[in-house]
């Protein structure tokens, strides 16, 4: 049994969610290997070389894949997932967009999100937001998989020293090109990786009320989320939307501000370790998961609570 | 040019679901059902680039159950043309709703497909994608502005990092996120007026394609519940909580 890896990086340096991806891997047993596709991105490669207990890294550079483009990707990921018995990815943006469509390639289904390994061919996966969660066998000969993140601990970035083989591209195939990314540039962690997350939703009523987020967020070193109530009203940018349809966390805390808890949002936070929830409607169903709640008008507990943690 | 947009039925978006005792799967007797909410994005995506003169018809498509006809209607009703219902009972699994959509592309020769980036019943996400890989066209998947121009389209994609702007060639599948558009409401003329279009039936034999799954559904149960915790009376004691009880901060 081997497991294949795609490995989400920036051709410089790999995402943390590789790391996540890596240790599902291992827990399914057998070797470990990291595919690293891009341009320019042997650095990538090598640090995901380094990373404990990955065999070999087979390290891909052509200019066809230097934007992720699933067009080019996926048929590289579906010739190198042959002779494999599985071929993970990260339930990331990157992941959920290559994957699938090398899955068809392969002529196999796809098992989404898994969020727990019970053997080799058997998965659990949340469904209807997480609702319910699903325990699923795949029949097929390789399974192709994403993996929900936060349900796997980080493998340790150093440690390893696996051989890295070139491998040849299978180019660019002519249909879609990159034109730019627009990226809010931040000096905070990532939303999906940061220890503290504070969030907020309908209830900050403007987005220039995210600055006492914000203040708060710096004295903890937060990341800041949002709801999809948040974002849809222009509060603030797409890459803050926490929940069924946006980014899935499950940081040390999260802190809850202005959001009712509408299960699309509970899908994608409920698996926090701490919650807190800041609401002044005392029905509001955040009360339901949160454990610590205050029933409070966030814009007067928001001041409070920044200046009670400089303290 | 054509549009083709898939439409799934599912359990409305309102609905909390209960999950079977059985441990079969979660209870769809006698729950609403409606159309999954980016299939309806979808739609509304669709009639907006024929209101502009881009597009010339649209054409609705649903695989299940006979009662997907219903989904179709309502995609009628908002203003789609006609309708295909692929049916069957078999549960259908997304390679093979791909495959099933491939074949129906066949015959219909779009210039375009607008699908829903998810359903909101088994959350995959994968069914534009796998079409694309199957027909061979370029994706972009999570749109939320389109421009559709004479050989290509411009796709903003909602990314972790941010907006990613694409440009793809035609024709192509495109999967819509939340942010794309409003959708409209079908109004009383308008859901009159739908039932009176027709809906093509066809069978997945019929089209060639094996729809068998390829996943067993093993057992389906409730997460764990979270214990519900305490209410704090002020941010004093907020803090206070989260330095020595939670030692989180």
């Amino acid at each position: 049994m081997s497991v294949l890896v795609l490995a989400e990086h920036d051709n410089a340096t790999i995402k943390p969610s590789t790391l996540n991806t890596v240790t599902a891997a291992l827990e399914l047993g057998g070797e470990v290997v990291a595919l690293v596709a891009g341009h320019n991105c042997k650095a990538a490669a090598e640090a995901a070389a380094k990373v404990k207990d990955v065999s070999k890294v087979l390290h891909a550079d052509d200019a066809a894949f230097g934007a992720h483009i699933a067009e080019n990707v996926a048929p590289l990921v579906a010739k190198l997932a042959q002779g494999h018995s599985h071929v993970l990815a990260p339930a990331s943006t990157y992941g959920k967009n290559i994957m699938p469509r090398a899955a068809a390639l392969l002529d196999v289904a796809q098992i989404s999100d898994i969020a727990g390994i019970e053997s080799a061919d058997t998965f659990v996966r949340p469904i209807y937001a997480g609702n319910a969660l699903a325990t699923v066998q795949s029949k097929d000969a390789i399974k192709a998989i994403t993996v929900r993140t936060t349900a796997f601990d980080a493998a340790p970035a150093e440690g390893g020293s696996a051989a890295i083989e070139s491998v040849g591209g299978t180019g660019d195939a002519g249909l879609t090109s990159f034109l730019r990314l627009e990226q809010v540039k931040s000096e905070r962690p990532e939303l999906t990786t940061a220890r503290i997350v504070i969030s907020g939703g309908r209830g900050m009523q403007a987005g220039e009320n995210f600055k006492m987020l914000e203040e708060i967020a710096d004295t903890l070193k937060a990341a800041v989320g949002a709801s999809r109530a948040a974002v849809d009203a222009g509060f603030v940018p797409n890459d803050y939307q926490v929940g069924q349809t946006g980014k899935i966390v499950a940081p040390e805390l999260y802190i809850a501000v202005g959001i009712s808890g509408a299960i699309q949002h509970l899908a994608g936070m409920k698996d926090s370790k701490v919650i807190v929830a800041i609401n002044k409607d005392e029905e509001a169903p955040i009360f339901q998961v949160a454990d610590y709640g205050l029933v409070a008008d966030l814009f007067k507990a928001l001041p409070e609570l920044a200046a009670e943690l400089k303290k | 040019m054509k549009i083709l947009v898939p439409v799934k039925r599912v359990v409305d978006a309102n609905i909390k679901v209960r999950v079977k005792s059985d441990g079969t799967g979660v209870e769809t007797q006698n729950v609403k059902m409606s159309m999954n909410p980016f299939c309806e994005i979808a739609v509304e995506e669709a009639l907006r680039l024929k209101e502009a003169g881009k597009a010339t018809e649209i054409v609705a498509v649903s695989c299940g159950p006979t009662a997907c006809q219903e989904t179709i209607r309502t995609a009628l009703a908002m203003g789609a043309d006609r309708g295909i219902l692929v049916e069957t009972d078999v549960p259908l699994e997304p390679l093979a709703i791909a495959k099933l959509l491939k074949a129906v592309a066949g015959k219909e020769s779009p210039g375009l497909m607008l699908l829903g980036k998810q359903a909101i019943d088994n959350d995959c996400n994968q069914t534009g994608q796998m079409l694309a890989a199957l027909l061979g066209w370029s994706q972009a998947t999570f749109v939320s502005k389109l421009a559709i121009e004479a050989d290509h389209a411009e796709a903003t994609r909602e990314v972790d990092g941010g907006l990613e702007v694409v440009k793809v060639k035609l024709p192509a599948i495109v999967t819509v996120d939340l942010r794309l558009n409003e959708p409209r409401y079908a109004s009383l003329p308008n859901i009159m007026k739908a039932k009176k279009k027709p809906i093509d039936v066809l069978k997945p034999d019929a089209l060639g394609v094996d729809v068998t799954p390829r996943v067993a559904v093993l057992k389906v149960v409730e997460p764990p519940k979270r214990s519900s915790g305490v209410k704090v009376p002020d941010v004093a004691t907020l803090v206070a909580k989260l330095r020595t009880e939670a030692k989180v901060i």
